[in-house]
């Protein structure tokens, strides 16, 4: 309904372009006065008041509708002598009153059920005619509107640009919606989860095991249960397993990364720049999916390898395969921006140590680099918050069993590996559980926005040092 | 220390930092060519499959079927003597088990096969036919190599009877290799040499067609509002802070945020191609809006200034002098938000694309899986079969990612005008 309605009124709008178009022209020669706009511009405004309204009334009708309807409903029924003791329950018959209209209630249906079925259909039907009927009467009042001000000739071009000026608006508000979305959703769930585990026992618990907390109703929890409870959900390990693997991705990103962007910014000839640039970026296209593969698969077994013919014993999830994989993955991220923080640098400060007799590298470890350090630092930190965001690396090649270790050929687990591992398959709502996945995901989003924050400011002072 | 031995040490430590600088880039290249040598060299034999040239007796009596039979009857008619008929000929057994092993060397499809092909000629009716029916997982692997029959007999998931079947087939040059149409065209399943990359194709084409739609014309109104419009305000200047922060939010967060947002609270369907379109529309939106600005940025003052000079307005100098010419640039950033998009598999884990979807989605709001939604579900499996099916899947999800880069440079190079 819904739908035929928006594409009726799109339809209706396109073919207004073309009235208003030739309306004004027609307007003009008979009355013999010049034009305010040109003659699309007053098609334009005629599109504008034709759907704009009336697409903003369906939209909130249709927030609203299935709300009021249900308050109506719910007030027929008590009346009628359905009992509702709570909240709870009056939603549970609501969804039976309308799984009845649809069709999908296969159970006992007794009389009062029935009736409100009734009245449910009649007021759905009642609303979805005056919702049509409003839609029309909309689009026809605002139609009749605009025509009397194209008729007066008014500046349409401005009305026209103010309208189009609020969307570009409001198209660059998304981002802040976003934000805000992303902030509430996992507020929401973070703060059910930590009104039934207590914050400090989930930032400074040093055991992380939520299957235990497996099918349990957190609303009904004793203090026995939570005893056992606070247990299961200790952040520590996860913290030091991804950081743990985050350091063995710097130990191998750094430097390559480092050294290729100084080697492109400062030795390579055009030639070999224009070549190899692209393909160490490369790197950074291929979908972490298939470097999780390649650990996984190849890497790991291989590591397990090597381990068993000097007699160690090492895991095929180890936090040495997973965290070598992902420094690879990070290496375009260092290399590219330490090349440019670099080419920012200059010429003037490798002209000086040039002069007083300084080799090349001598010039790049005493001037360049500490000239470039800011820049970096920062490009290492938005490195560090890539690389605890990252997922899928460490769900396939590291393990799922939170150790506390410092050994790297043992298995470790991540933030992001134990919220897919929460999340995967179906979840059961209300759960401490599946409401820790968005602790930590809150814990991620906090980390990472931090991490970028001071990287960007670096990055920005810096940048504003030698411009 | 004189003074010829100190420069001498000089040079030789400015030899190993360039040395140094070299060997990291030689690292990074090694590694994309391990890679993709690892890759190509396991998953190319997911393009063809192993058949068994049976011939098969449409034998009337086991049948029932009258000649010329319509579509319907065939259909409902039962194919299973027929097929083990057919297939115990191939090799004399002796008992229940060695029928039942020799019946493990076709696909589990095998009855299906031997329908539809009646189906397309029904007056193979009380005919002998010759067709190549589908070989199961284990003659496949075996059959290209990838299966080690040396191992003692209790380690191998191929008995020593099959072996034997095995080798007097190849004798008799009734095994070929055939192009795999199975994988282009089938949706998942639990037997690989039935499995399919069609419904994951098919899903990844309507999630990356949403995410264009809602990204791509969000992405470029909010960037030339920000570029051209917007006055220089606190409001703006937080809704950049937004966007820098956004590029930088990991994917997996956006998982939740969907996870939260679009199916607990407004209920979309899980699973869905539209659910996952969405998410991932978020997620490129910031990533598209950076490249647009910059071209925004590039385009030269001057430009603005000559179309206001000749009594243009303001959006009548944006929209037609300015966005035209930064089109080169904000297409060739759309195409690379999207490439990151078509790669990107933790948000769509956490909206459910992971269920086992054996069907081909029909429309966006179908269940349904992705390309990498599915090498991550079969990376998981055990069986030797999926580890050519992991690898082949990558290779057409590298092969997409690979011309949608080539065609945002070749955009870039060919249409962007340089100003200096």
């Amino acid at each position: 309904m819904n739908l035929t309605l928006v594409l009726l009124i799109i339809i209706f709008s396109f073919s207004c372009f073309f009235y208003g178009r030739s309306k004004s022209r027609s307007i003009s020669l008979e009355n013999n006065y010049k034009l305010n706009a040109l003659p699309k511009f007053y098609g334009y405004y005629l599109v504008l008041w034709c759907s704009l309204p009336s697409l903003v009334f369906l939209f909130v009708w249709t927030l609203f509708e299935p709300i009021v309807i249900k308050s109506i409903i719910l007030k027929i029924a008590a009346d009628q002598g359905l009992v509702m003791q709570d909240q709870n329950t009056a939603n549970l018959i609501y969804e039976k009153i309308k799984a009845i209209y649809l069709g999908t209630y296969f159970g006992d249906v007794d009389n009062l059920l029935k009736q409100s079925t009734l009245s449910y259909a009649k007021f759905k039907n009642i609303f979805t005619n005056s919702k049509v009927v409003f839609v029309f009467v909309i689009v026809i009042a605002s139609i009749i509107y605009a025509l009397k001000k194209i008729k007066n000739n008014n500046k349409a071009r401005d009305d026209v640009e103010i309208i189009l000026k609020g969307l570009l608006f409001i198209s660059s508000l998304i981002a802040i919606l976003t934000t805000l979305g992303i902030i509430f959703s996992l507020l929401f769930e973070s703060i059910k989860f930590f009104s039934v585990i207590n914050i400090f026992d989930y930032l400074f618990g040093t055991n992380w095991s939520p299957q235990r907390a497996f099918v349990r109703d957190a609303s009904t929890i004793t203090s026995a249960e939570y005893e056992e409870l606070k247990d299961a959900f200790g952040f520590v390990p996860l913290i030091a397993g991804t950081a743990f693997i985050a350091l063995i991705a710097m130990l191998v990103a750094v430097p390559v990364g480092l050294f290729s962007g100084i080697y492109m910014a400062e030795y390579a000839t055009r030639k070999v720049r224009r070549i190899s640039k692209p393909f160490i970026e490369i790197l950074a296209g291929i979908p972490t999916v298939v470097y999780g593969f390649f650990a996984a698969l190849t890497v790991g077994p291989f590591f397990r390898q090597i381990g068993e013919n000097f007699g160690l014993t090492v895991s095929s999830e180890s936090a040495l395969a997973a965290g070598l994989i992902m420094g690879i993955m990070i290496i375009p991220y260092i290399s590219s921006l330490s090349d440019d923080v670099i080419n920012s640098v200059p010429q003037s400060l490798r002209d000086g140590s040039y002069a007083i007799g300084a080799t090349k590298s001598e010039t790049i470890k005493k001037v360049v680099i500490p000239a470039a350090l800011p820049g970096i630092i920062g490009s290492i930190l938005l490195a560090v918050s890539r690389a605890i965001g990252e997922t899928m690396i460490v769900v396939m090649a590291a393990g799922l069993a939170a150790n506390l270790t410092i050994n790297p050929l043992d298995s470790t687990t991540t933030i992001t590996t134990q919220i897919v591992m929460i999340l995967i398959g179906d979840q059961e709502f209300d759960s401490p559980k599946t409401q820790s996945a968005f602790a930590l995901g809150l814990t991620l989003f906090v980390a990472t926005l931090i991490l970028n924050y001071i990287a960007l400011r670096v990055v920005k002072k810096y940048r504003e040092k030698y411009d | 220390m004189t003074k010829d031995k100190r420069l001498a040490k000089r040079h030789r430590s400015e030899k190993i930092f360039k040395f140094y600088g070299l060997l990291s880039i030689f690292i990074s290249l090694l590694f994309v060519l391990v890679l993709v040598n690892n890759i190509f060299s396991k998953g190319t034999s997911a393009f063809t499959k192993t058949v068994i040239e049976t011939e098969v007796f449409y034998n009337q009596d086991l049948l029932d079927l009258e000649y010329g039979a319509s579509k319907d009857e065939i259909l409902d008619a039962d194919f299973f003597d027929v097929t083990i008929e057919s297939l115990l000929l191939i090799y004399p057994t002796n008992g229940l088990d060695e029928e039942k092993q020799l019946i493990n060397l076709f696909s589990t499809d095998v009855e299906i096969e031997i329908k539809s092909k009646f189906l397309n000629n029904n007056d193979f009716i009380g005919k002998k036919v010759i067709i190549e029916l589908t070989a199961s997982d284990d003659i496949d692997q075996l059959h290209k190599g990838n299966y080690p029959r040396d191992l003692p007999e209790d380690r191998r998931r191929i008995s020593d009877f099959q072996l034997k079947i095995f080798d007097k087939l190849v004798e008799n040059g009734n095994i070929k290799k055939t192009f795999n149409n199975y994988f282009f065209t089938k949706g998942d399943s639990r037997d690989p040499e039935l499995a399919g990359i069609g419904g994951a194709l098919v899903g990844s084409f309507y999630s990356i067609l949403i995410c264009l739609l809602l990204s791509f014309p969000i992405a470029v109104l909010a960037s030339i509002y920000l570029e051209e419009f917007a006055p220089k305000n606190r409001i703006t200047d937080f809704i950049e802070i937004n966007i820098n922060n956004l590029a930088a939010v990991p994917s997996i967060v956006y998982g939740l945020l969907a996870l939260q947002i679009l199916l607990s609270t407004i209920h979309l369907p899980r699973s869905t191609p539209l659910v996952a379109g969405i998410t991932l529309a978020l997620m490129t939106l910031p990533r598209i809006i950076i490249p647009c600005r910059a071209s925004l940025k590039a385009v030269p003052p001057s430009i603005r200034e000559g179309a206001l000079a000749v009594g243009a307005s303001k959006f009548q100098s944006v929209f037609h002098h300015v966005v035209p010419l930064a089109l080169p640039g904000t297409l060739s950033g759309t195409i690379i938000g999207l490439a990151q998009a078509l790669g990107e598999t933790a948000p769509l884990i956490l909206i459910g694309m992971v269920a086992f979807v054996v069907d081909i989605p029909s429309s966006p709001i179908d269940p349904s899986a992705s390309l990498p939604v599915q090498v991550y579900l079969w990376s998981e499996s055990a069986e030797r079969g999926f580890v050519e099916k992991t690898s082949a899947t990558i290779m057409i999800l590298l092969s997409f990612l690979i011309v949608m880069n080539f065609l945002a440079v070749y955009l870039r190079q060919k249409f962007e005008k340089r100003w200096n």
